[in-house]
């Protein structure tokens, strides 16, 4: 059990050197590294086809039909888009400075989940032919919803508050997304592999957690000495519809 | 004897004053959250609820649903969407009511009143601790209505999309109308402007105007305040106020062009100019 999993850590290791987190891709991090793989158990909901039939414009824009980004697994019970980050262990992190893009394009979010840390710069981008409404469903930061016709400008924008925040677009309601807003600056996503890696790590000890918009969350203490490298595997129970 | 309930009264009092997050002032009077709470529970409490997370008994048989002030987001401001109102907006909600909703014009109560009922109401949500109200959008004079301008406004209308939503004619019959839902995914029509009732959030040209500049917060609708300069705004109001069978300036004027050139308009919908 032990060797698979080093098994696939080390291939996703080499696919993963550029890393898919917004988290910026430093080729050399000092410090140490956690990776691993999230994976499920138990019945995942079926990705469902989406009907853009409404908005002429963006299914134009899909040669093949798109489907729900809300639980994506792959080969191997892997999962897609969930957030792995330090939630403690990393406490004072000074916000990043570079923007976090979040495109609106063929009427669906581009990335489906962007992980940000609190005040730090979001810029939300309309590519589309169409108007969208950006409406971030925040509980703790405040509400807000705004309209970015086609050609206008970025919404630029940062969050206050640690939260995650359900993004939704009402003129499109099969559009949906997260902002996932974290006081950490040690956070990516899972690949379509449900591979991650989370570099540059100090020694120290930390909490890891595993966030999914379905899936619910899982966490696991991980120590770090020197430039090692972790393996931390989660396993979410996935649930139907 | 005379002392206990006395004493009693303050210590309350104290209580729900240190509730209250800031002062309450709406046109130099001073809202009083104590006060307020019985005028609540009396008048409110029933579709709000007690701790005002719109769970009152009658809430289960209101659509759209009460407000939930928990939540400290409000569809009626003269602020930029994402802050929080005014003490004046939140009267002139209260005063007005919501015209096709359960929510009655309260205009029976007396102005202070009304002022205590906003400060009790400001006592539900943490974020009237944390944030202060949002600075009022500007609403510049508004120009006499043209035809120039109305045809403008009516360009706006198709190129913002807000057909999507309001429908070609302002039925609310667009064809995203049968989908849209508020926030707590309640499902929420949009405006029909055929049926010529005041708005959500006023009646005037200048309530029109705020209205789509900040938006619904917590609704579907949101703000153009980013897309549009204030000429456009008013061009845009006074477009929509040829959707309403009202009698107003606008209306004629539409009205009087339309019999003449009508037939060079191309509709407004997915086939319309600048799709």
């Amino acid at each position: 059990m032990i060797t698979r999993f080093t098994a696939i850590v080390a291939l996703v290791g080499g696919t993963l050197a550029s890393g898919p987190g917004p988290h910026r891709a430093s080729p050399a991090l000092a410090g140490g590294t956690i990776s691993g793989k999230v994976t499920y158990t138990g019945t995942p909901p079926k990705a469902r086809p989406i009907d853009m039939s409404k908005e002429p414009s963006c299914v134009a824009q899909h040669p093949t039909p798109v489907t729900t980004q809300d639980a994506v697994t792959g080969p191997g019970n892997s999962v897609e888009y969930v957030v792995v980050y330090i939630s403690a262990g990393d406490e004072g992190a000074a916000a990043a400075t570079d923007t976090v893009r979040y495109e609106q394009k063929g009427c669906q979010y581009i990335p489906h989940v962007a992980v940000m840390q609190v005040h730090q710069p979001l810029a939300v981008f309309n590519d589309d032919p169409t108007s969208h409404n950006i409406h971030p469903l925040a509980k703790v930061n405040a509400e807000w919803n705004k309209s970015q016709p086609k050609g206008a400008p970025p919404i630029r924008t940062t969050w206050d508050q640690p939260e995650f925040i359900a993004v939704k677009c009402n003129v499109h309601p099969w559009m949906h997304g997260y902002f996932v807003v974290l006081t950490t600056s040690h956070s990516t996503v899972t690949d379509s592999t449900g591979a991650f890696k989370l570099e540059g790590l100090p020694a120290g000890k930390y909490t890891v957690t595993a966030w999914h918009e379905r899936f619910g969350r899982q966490s696991q203490e991980v120590t770090i000495a020197g430039t090692e490298t972790k393996t931390a595997n989660f396993v979410l129970t996935a649930r139907p519809y | 004897m005379r002392l206990v309930p006395t004493c009693g009264v303050a210590l309350l009092l104290t209580g729900v004053t240190a509730l209250a997050a800031q002062q309450t002032n709406v046109a130099g009077k001073t809202g009083n959250a104590a006060h307020g709470k019985p005028l609540y529970t009396r008048y409110c409490a029933g579709c709000h609820g007690d701790d005002g997370d719109a769970q009152g008994e009658n809430a289960q048989w209101i659509d759209p649903k009460p407000r939930d002030f928990t939540l400290g987001i409000f569809k009626c401001r003269s602020t930029p969407s994402g802050t929080l109102p005014t003490d004046q907006d939140l009267y002139n909600t209260v005063t007005r009511g919501f015209v096709t909703t359960n929510m009655p014009p309260w205009v029976a109560l007396s102005p202070q009143n009304r002022v205590d009922l906003v400060a009790y109401i400001k006592t539900f949500s943490p974020r009237w601790r944390t944030a202060q109200a949002g600075r009022p959008i500007n609403v510049p004079a508004e120009p006499a209505p043209t035809i120039e301008g109305i045809l403008r406004g009516r360009q706006l209308f198709q190129g913002l999309e807000c057909w999507k939503c309001h429908g070609p004619a302002g039925h609310g019959d667009g064809p995203s109308a049968k989908t849209l839902t508020d926030s707590k995914d309640d499902p929420i029509r949009p405006y029909n402007f055929e049926t010529g009732t005041r708005f959500m959030c006023g009646e005037t040209n200048q309530d029109l105007y705020r209205i789509f500049m900040t938006g619904l917060d917590g609704s579907p609708m949101p703000s153009f305040a980013d897309q549009l300069q204030p000429n456009q705004a008013w061009d845009l109001v006074h477009f929509l106020r040829t959707l309403q069978p009202l009698k107003t300036p606008e209306a004629a004027i539409w009205r009087s062009w339309f019999s003449t050139h009508g037939r060079e308009l191309k509709p407004i919908g997915p086939e319309g100019e600048g799709q």
